[in-house]
């Protein structure tokens, strides 16, 4: 976590406290609207707001429009940006805009496939990868230059972040490797993929720890809220990468329809307090898929609610 | 080498359909060993090609041959003293060789009898599956002799992504994740460690990206 920025996000990493991360999903629409009511649900239970960028290759109103808009409010903003879409060019273009707004957080992203998207059939671009992205942010930041060579005065103070799934193939250490890998590119914070396998994320963070990288790098905790059995059961078959235990799909499945929901709840409420204890997490990131509304309550029962104010 | 699948039948007979004196011309290249464009297929291409025109009651005529290669002059000048004999001619060339083709006959209608697909190995007889993207700077080297350009339906120089499970990659759980091969190479070489050295982004200028491009061999020429 070397480069200090004007971050809230970092800051309150740095002050020990467990930060607390959500999303908001831009609409399929020109309706920016949406976008402020998602973020007053979440506003005061959280430390910074990811903005997704074209998630799941679905075409939506853009992430830094949308970052804009959340900063414009007096709200932290994290940029998702993923390099399916655009070239370096265009990369490092936004990355400068974001900046001029006073975005002080990217979270760098390869991103799906457009094969899982509404434009299948599209050219995609992969001219960087995540990894790549990370270095080229920290470049632009900590030298003042492009990819290009050409060097400039006012830089883009970014925290930089990326995505972590220690869930993926073929195997934890391979994961390990990885965020390694990405540290070593100037990662400084990282979102895992939602957990549900908690002793799977255990060996995970344990190599992380045994490794030292948890001095280097954040790790937020994936958290995603279940709504029903039927979503369970979807991320257990559907999701590549998505690792749900099957005590998981019967404990939701187990309980009556009306009351799925709440289970779904409980459940995330109980990961929460585990992974608490666990060495190196240094806070969460809720994933509440449509379900923003469900945010505060998940922060309050779980005893992260009022958030810690920083020193301005 | 480049592999290619015949194209439709429908789509050939829609491009023939109002020719009478056609050329199907094989190329005993590449096509041939993926069994998509010899002088086999141009013979049973030929053949359909006659019962479709006897069968609407009109008259044609559809010779086939092969050439050696479509990809160079001095084999496509063996068909110089009898393309005047065709309206047309279907390539069963690559995409290189039925535009070679086209290039020296250029007062003559050519049409792809083939879809070129990639350049691939022969897994198995009928089985074919991509190795290389010609992106002309190899870096199997640091991969060990996997190349994710053309193995990650990303083409991610530091992969795996998050979305690879089993072993098989997102897009489909039938193409092997190629990162995961590299990870599993390298190890088996004891070259981890070049796992962990992140990539730095690639410079694309000989690859596609750079436009249309040329080997000039200076030593190579007179």
């Amino acid at each position: 976590m070397s480069a200090e920025t004007p971050s809230k996000l970092q800051r309150m990493i740095k002050a020990g406290h467990l930060a607390v991360t959500s999303e908001v999903g831009p609409p399929r629409s020109a309706d920016g609207a949406v976008i402020e009511r998602k973020a007053e649900l979440i506003k005061d239970y959280v430390d910074a707001i990811n903005v997704t960028d074209n998630q799941t290759s679905v075409c939506r109103l853009c992430s830094l429009a949308a970052c804009i808009r959340i900063k414009q409010m007096g709200l932290e903003p994290v940029l998702q940006m993923v390099t399916r879409d655009r070239n370096r060019i265009a990369l490092q273009s936004d990355i400068l805009g974001a900046a001029s707004f006073g975005i002080n957080n990217i979270l760098c992203l390869t991103g799906d496939h457009q094969h899982f998207g509404d434009h299948a059939t599209c050219a995609n671009v992969f001219d960087l990868d995540s990894t790549q992205l990370a270095m080229t942010v920290r470049m632009m930041r900590d030298e003042g230059k492009l990819l290009g060579g050409f060097e400039f005065e006012v830089r883009p103070q970014m925290f930089i972040g990326a995505a972590a799934n220690p869930f993926a193939g073929p195997n934890v250490d391979i994961r390990v490797a990885r965020l390694a890998k990405k540290v070593a590119a100037g990662v400084q914070f990282v979102q895992t993929q939602c957990i549900y396998n908690m002793d799977t994320f255990k060996t995970f963070m344990k190599m992380v720890v045994d490794r030292g990288l948890h001095e280097k790098v954040a790790v937020l905790a994936g958290i995603t809220p279940m709504k029903n059995v039927g979503m369970a059961k979807y991320m257990k078959n559907r999701v590549p990468g998505i690792d749900v235990p099957d005590e998981i799909v019967k404990r939701m499945g187990g309980v009556p329809k009306e009351k799925q929901a709440e289970e779904g709840i409980n459940l995330a409420i109980e990961q929460m307090e585990e992974l608490k204890g666990v060495e190196g997490v240094r806070g969460f990131h809720i994933m509440a898929i449509e379900w923003e509304e469900k945010v505060p309550e998940i922060v309050k029962r779980v005893g992260l609610y009022p958030r810690p104010q920083l020193a301005a | 080498m480049i592999k290619a699948k015949p194209k439709p039948m429908e789509e050939i007979i829609d491009n023939v359909k109002g020719f009478s004196k056609l050329l199907i011309a094989g190329c005993d290249g590449c096509v041939t060993v993926c069994e998509a464009g010899g002088l086999k297929e141009a013979k049973v291409l030929a053949a359909a090609l006659r019962l479709y025109f006897t069968q609407g009651g009109k008259q044609a005529q559809v010779d086939e041959t092969s050439l050696t290669r479509q990809c160079e002059k001095e084999y496509l000048a063996q068909l110089s003293d009898r393309i005047d004999n065709y309206d047309a001619v279907v390539s069963l060339a690559c995409g290189c060789g039925i535009q070679y083709l086209a290039e020296m006959y250029d007062k003559k209608v050519v049409f792809p009898g083939v879809d070129t697909c990639f350049l691939g190995v022969n897994e198995e007889r009928g089985l074919y599956s991509e190795r290389c993207q010609a992106c002309g700077r190899c870096i199997l080297a640091e991969t060990g002799g996997i190349c994710p350009i053309a193995r990650c339906s990303k083409r991610m120089l530091n992969g795996p992504c998050g979305g690879s499970e089993g072993g098989k990659c997102e897009v489909n759980k039938d193409i092997p994740c190629g990162w995961e091969l590299i990870y599993e190479r390298l190890k088996t070489l004891g070259q981890l460690e070049r796992f962990e050295t992140p990539t730095v982004p690639k410079d694309w200028t000989t690859s596609r990206d750079g436009g249309p491009r040329k080997i000039v061999r200076e030593d190579l020429r007179i």
